[in-house]
């Protein structure tokens, strides 16, 4: 029975309290078999655009307009029992957390088999039992793995029951929303191996949210671009990517980093709205550096261009202007001054398990590092140890020719002054009930004896070589800022000891893509300015050209690699770290799809 | 693999909390009588105004309290545990005024409990499915006012309600004696406990199964095309049973004291008025036997309520791998 | 501006997000704010405005209505409305001093335990044990009985009853709160732990702190009334309405207000002392979810 995919016309979802649209005027096909990828940043209304296609709303919104019609049915024009009934047999979901998404107190089986029983009642041959689901997806199917509990799952483990319940009804089309997000680039790429081989396999449609424009490329056949709720463009991934024609795509594509490009990052200054802040006119043109007057006063209409949709009042002057490539050399190569930072056999523990086997490096003065590892390598451990917010270690770390002691409380003031560090998640690490200025002023205390008048200066010029202005972001609370911002007070906080090293943790791992160039833009430019070192810790390899000129790799707490990063990206001695690479999704601007597909 | 050894760590687990139960009765006796006879003069709680310094050393002799506190201590267990406590008031056994009377109060406790849960779970339940709807948040703001309230005010303004000129359904204070108790005297004692406990089990049990029906597991299995039935039934139920459990054994161990102030008032012939009068009195030994007596009860309580909460957790149950 | 601060201007929102400005938005919570100011101006300006002494007699006893006693007389034949208006401010006093004494107790215990763990955190969970394992009402009786009712004693034994509950409360929103970067940094930077648990700790739990002392308040009141309800808390002749309420109530068909007139004011005030800790208790569930999408 083939089928001819779906279409989905004129979807809009909105808060039901205020009737602010938080999705609107989808417009979108897939084909048969067919992968389209669905990219938007934060408050883009992906996630509530794969739900809707499911026929579900989240509690305080509701599907206004809209049909989304497969097999011949419009799933939103059904009544809402028998609606559910399709769920599963038409349309399934995969969800980005799969830990929460499993319910903690039933076996895995007994959440699978509810998925086959639902299954349509024509197709009893094509579908698969509990044995072959689980074989679909490459995971154990005997019973003693099918009676466990989810929490007796790993992570990758927990993502593909997932995916088995998402592909056991044969459904003609599975949503599936971030489903690789917090895997390790390894089960990353095994994952969507899988995906993709079920896809082909069961002739299903698929749409793959993320906002990682590099895995998407290298998964979908097309690609649809949204922001603020609409979708701006649509086309061929390969073309679309190549010679991106609206400007907010052509902006999304400066900014990824990638293996391949030899290429600077170029962040998008302001952010996303969010919905109830969205405006008359093209919600983009706040940003956009195309901007005319008639972008402001009415919203783009569809464009229909050679392979591509679009939504872009300026698409002849865009089109005109070519994709410009800036093909300057990134992180400068700096040479590193004497050495500040020397770490010698460090060991660390938690309790009885030893974390770190003989570590050691040297960092010169004004150079930046990069430390990379996946999950469980160690690498924020290590971190920790250097600001001394790990204890349990030993071995030797000298900061500027002096042993440092193992935990923070040991050191000296100047000690605790000179190296700062920078945590990941940007909300988390401003506290909730103090101002910004109050942050840095009470952070600034702790290791300096100044009066409150020049603890105030010190605060606003670091607010400023932060590119926040101190009279609008003084007195804010961290809840009234964005992410990119709650990042950069956080490094305003760390700048204002000026200290000689920072440790940075995986510090844009929870920003968008856009935000992130320029929080490392930034970065970048005030090592520089203060001949200060940097430690770049990442699991993310696709940033090492952009941030670091010497990199070491952890795994499981040993080192694997180390040296100069164009060498170790473009010669690797290790088979992990080729591994690693070759698991990194990238896009290239050259015709060949290299990476997952083997 | 599953963890075989699962089923052993709950065995252990379960050991332990009554282990520590067990050494919490123990610390709990040494500070009743380390409240009582160690800070007070049990003597003079005695003797009142007849203590004149004879009496005194006589009576000290008697009781013991001229000997260390810890032989006092280990004598006073001895004491209790061969009911050999006599009671200050009326030198007769402890045990023979608080037999019928225990009995009195598990039966007002017990039926008030039972009651309470009931009411409790099930309007709970419902409060969480209808949780947008008007009535329910008057239903909410109600709960809340109850459980505002002091019992003894509530059970005022029910007497006032009910046995009074607005209405006169049911008698005020309990009439009567000993151990045949009247059904009808039962109710409003009854009554006033309700009011106090059901509320609360009530906005616990909403508050669980709110969190559990809009947890993301239980979107899911909606999402999976799974009929709703099913959802609560399976999917959402047995998530909410074990915190639910563990209120109810709270509420049942507070209600074990709650029953002193509604007793009172009532002046119904339980423990609770036992220990209202021995207090007055100044009875030492009947007040250490009634307080070890209900902290033992619910000690035993607790005890329960942190086991389900163990057993309720499958991470506990299985294991991890 | 530049276009960054522009854009922040516009997405930063104009809300103060402190939490108590949030939960007085909510109707309940100004509610509760309204009835229990009504009562404690009552019972801190009552005694001043009694037309007789407390404690002088006026009338024959239970008359419903009487020459200078308008709301009528009481077991013995004072004035019913002069011991109402002075029977407040004790009963305030006592739940005041015991609530700031317990609450102040337990934010310390808990504040420690959920920020040190470990050892620390067992022992003074032991200890906390120990103290729960009575029912608070018991643990008060016991000391009654042993010291006799006197006004230190029972705040002492209010207290006591509410220290570990704070604990417990306040530990685990301490917990929640200990993960966060914010903590770390302030360790990183080397500030001293009693400025980590007591200005950055206490502040972030401030929502939930303040929702538990309404709370334990409300139980203050309870508690302290209770008690003078047995007898076994102010003592006769002193005013107060626990005691009012006991003296009265056999009269409550003949006289009511010498019942229903203390009974009402201490439900309106445990109403709306509940009122205003739930308003708090919204607010850090967040249960406020117009704002919030």
């Amino acid at each position: 029975m083939t089928h001819k995919g779906i279409v989905i016309k004129g979807l809009e979802v909105v808060a039901q309290a205020s009737g602010a649209p938080i999705v609107d005027e989808i417009d979108l096909e897939i084909g048969a078999g067919e992968i389209v990828g669905l990219v938007g940043e934060s408050g883009s209304g992906k996630s509530t655009l794969g739900l809707a296609l499911l026929g579900y709303a989240r509690r305080g919104t509701k599907i206004s307009r809209g049909s989304v019609i497969l097999a011949g049915t419009d799933l939103l024009q059904l009544p809402e029992r028998v609606r559910r009934l399709q769920r599963s047999r038409l349309v399934s979901y995969v969800p980005q957390d799969p830990a929460a998404a499993l319910n903690p107190a039933l076996r895995v089986r007994t959440q699978l088999a509810e998925v086959l029983r639902n299954g349509r009642k024509g197709d009893v041959e094509s579908r698969p039992d509990l044995a072959t689901a689980l074989q679909e997806v490459e995971l154990p199917s005997d019973d003693s793995f099918s009676a466990r509990y989810p929490h007796q799952l790993s992570g990758g483990q927990q993502q593909r029951v997932a995916l088995a319940m998402a592909f056991a009804a044969r459904p003609r089309l599975i949503v599936l929303d971030e489903p690789t997000t917090g895997l390790d680039v390894t089960i990353q790429a095994k994952v969507v191996a899988t995906v993709r081989r079920l896809c082909r396999l069961t002739n299903a449609s698929a749409l793959f949210i993320s906002h990682d424009l590099a895995l998407v490329s290298e998964i979908a056949d097309r690609v649809a671009i949204m922001y603020a709720g609409r979708l701006v463009e649509t086309g061929p991934a390969r073309a679309l990517l190549d010679s991106p024609a609206h400007p907010y795509t052509q902006a999304l594509v400066r900014a990824v980093p990638s293996l391949d490009h030899e290429r600077r990052l170029t962040g998008i200054p302001g952010q996303p709205p969010s919905p109830h802040n969205r405006r008359v006119g093209c919600a983009y043109a706040p940003r956009c550096q195309f901007r005319q007057l008639v972008c402001d006063a009415e919203m783009p209409a569809s464009t229909f261009l050679r392979d591509r949709t679009l939504r872009c009042h300026q698409w002849r002057t865009v089109e005109a202007s070519g994709s410009k490539h800036d093909f300057e050399i990134r992180a400068d190569a700096r040479r590193p001054g004497n050495t500040i930072l020397r770490v010698q056999r460090l060991n660390a523990q938690y309790g009885d398990a030893r974390v770190l086997h003989d570590i050691s490096l040297q960092l010169g003065k004004g150079e930046a590092a990069a430390i990379v590892g996946e999950s469980g390598s160690g690498k924020t451990t290590f971190a920790r140890c250097l600001v001394g917010l790990h204890a349990g270690w030993f071995g030797s770390i000298q900061l500027e020719n002096e042993e440092l002691p193992q935990s923070a409380v040991k050191r000296s003031r100047h000690q605790r002054k000179i190296v700062q560090y920078i945590f990941q998640n940007p909300y988390g690490s401003l506290h909730p009930r103090r101002t910004v200025r109050s942050s840095l002023v009470r952070s600034l205390y702790a290791t300096s004896d100044v009066d409150r008048e020049a603890a105030r200066l010190s605060a606003d010029s670091a607010l400023e070589s932060v590119g926040l202005s101190p009279e609008v972001f003084g007195d804010r609370y961290p809840e009234q800022l964005s992410g990119g911002e709650c990042q950069r007070v956080a490094i305003a906080r760390a700048l204002i000891h000026e200290p000689s090293l920072l440790v940075c943790d995986e510090i844009t791992s929870a920003l968008d893509v856009s935000v992130q160039a320029s929080v490392i833009n930034l970065l970048n430019s005030l090592t520089r300015e203060r001949a200060m070192s940097i430690l770049f810790v990442t699991h993310n390899i696709a940033l090492l050209p952009h941030i670091a000129s010497s990199v070491v790799v952890l795994r499981q707490g040993r080192i694997m690699e180390a040296g100069a990063v164009d060498r170790v990206l473009s010669d690797p001695s290790s088979d992990y770290v080729r591994n690693l690479i070759r698991d990194t999704p990238r896009f290239s601007s050259h015709g060949d799809q290299a990476g997952l597909l083997h | 693999m599953p963890n075989p050894s699962g089923g052993l760590s709950i065995a252990k687990l379960i050991a332990q909390r009554i282990g520590s139960g067990v050494l919490v009765l123990v610390a709990v006796s040494m500070i009743v009588f380390g409240a009582t006879y160690g800070l007070g003069d049990p003597v003079r709680a005695m003797l009142g105004n007849e203590a004149t310094p004879e009496r005194v050393r006589a009576v000290a002799h008697e009781l013991g309290t001229d000997r260390s506190l810890v032989e006092q201590y280990i004598a006073w267990v001895e004491g209790l545990l061969t009911n050999e406590a006599k009671s200050f008031a009326t030198g007769r056994p402890v045990s023979e005024l608080l037999g019928p009377r225990l009995l009195n109060s598990m039966i007002l406790a017990g039926s008030a409990g039972l009651v309470a849960v009931l009411l409790g779970v099930a309007g709970g339940i419902a409060s969480a499915f209808w949780r947008d709807r008007s009535l329910e948040r008057l239903a909410s703001l109600i709960s809340l006012v109850l459980v505002a309230l002091p019992e003894f005010v509530t059970g005022i303004f029910l007497v006032a309600l009910l046995s009074t000129g607005v209405l006169h359904l049911l008698p005020a204070v309990y009439i009567g004696s000993g151990t045949v108790l009247d059904p009808l005297a039962l109710i409003l004692p009854m009554t006033t406990l309700v009011l106090a406990a059901a509320p609360y089990i009530l906005q616990l049990a909403r508050a669980t199964m709110i969190e559990v029906l809009e947890s993301d597991y239980v979107r899911m299995a909606r999402l999976k095309g799974i009929s709703e039935l099913r959802v609560v039934m399976i999917h959402a139920l047995p998530n909410a049973i074990g915190p639910i459990v563990q209120t109810i054994a709270i509420v049942l161990a507070w209600l074990a004291g709650g029953v002193v102030v509604v007793e009172f008032l009532f002046r119904f012939p339980g423990i609770g008025t036992a220990m209202a009068d021995a207090v007055t009195n100044r009875d030492l030994p009947t007040v250490q036997a009634i307080s070890l007596l209900i902290a033992g009860l619910y000690i035993v309580l607790n005890i329960l309520a942190d086991v389900i909460g163990l057993l309720a957790n499958p991470r506990v149950r299985h294991g991890s791998r | 501006m530049s276009a960054l601060a522009e854009q922040s201007a516009v997405a930063g929102g104009t809300s103060n997000p402190s939490q108590v400005r949030a939960a007085l938005r909510l109707g309940r919570t100004r509610l509760g704010l309204a009835l229990c100011l009504a009562v404690i101006g009552v019972a801190l300006v009552g005694p001043w405005l009694v037309p007789h002494s407390p404690t002088d007699f006026v009338a024959g006893p239970f008359q419903v209505r009487a020459p200078g006693a308008p709301l009528g007389s009481d077991n013995l034949g004072r004035d019913v409305l002069s011991r109402f208006l002075a029977g407040g401010k004790a009963l305030l006093i006592l739940s005041v001093l015991a609530t700031i004494a317990g609450v102040g107790l337990g934010t310390a215990v808990g504040a420690i335990a959920g920020y040190f763990r470990s050892t620390i955190d067992n022992w003074l969970m032991r200890l906390t044990d120990v103290v729960l394992a009575f029912p608070h009402i018991v643990l008060a009786l016991l000391l009654v009985a042993t010291f006799g009712p006197q006004p230190w004693l029972i705040v002492l034994a209010v207290a006591i009853g509410h220290a570990p509950r704070t604990a417990r409360i306040v530990r685990a929103a301490t917990l929640g709160v200990v993960e966060h970067d914010y903590i770390r940094a302030a360790e990183a930077v080397g500030v001293p732990w009693p400025s980590i648990v007591f200005h950055e700790i206490v502040p972030a739990i401030s929502s939930p702190l303040l929702a538990e002392t309404a709370l334990r308040f409300a139980y203050s009141l309870t508690f302290v009334s209770s008690l003078s309800f047995l007898g076994l808390g102010l003592q006769p002749p002193t005013p107060d309405w626990g005691v009012m309420i006991n003296e009265n109530r056999l009269a409550l068909t003949v006289a009511p207000f010498g019942t229903l007139l203390p009974a009402a004011a201490l439900a309106i005030l445990t109403v709306g002392t509940s009122l205003v800790s739930d308003g708090f208790s919204r607010v850090v569930a967040g249960v406020d979810r117009g704002i919030k999408s």
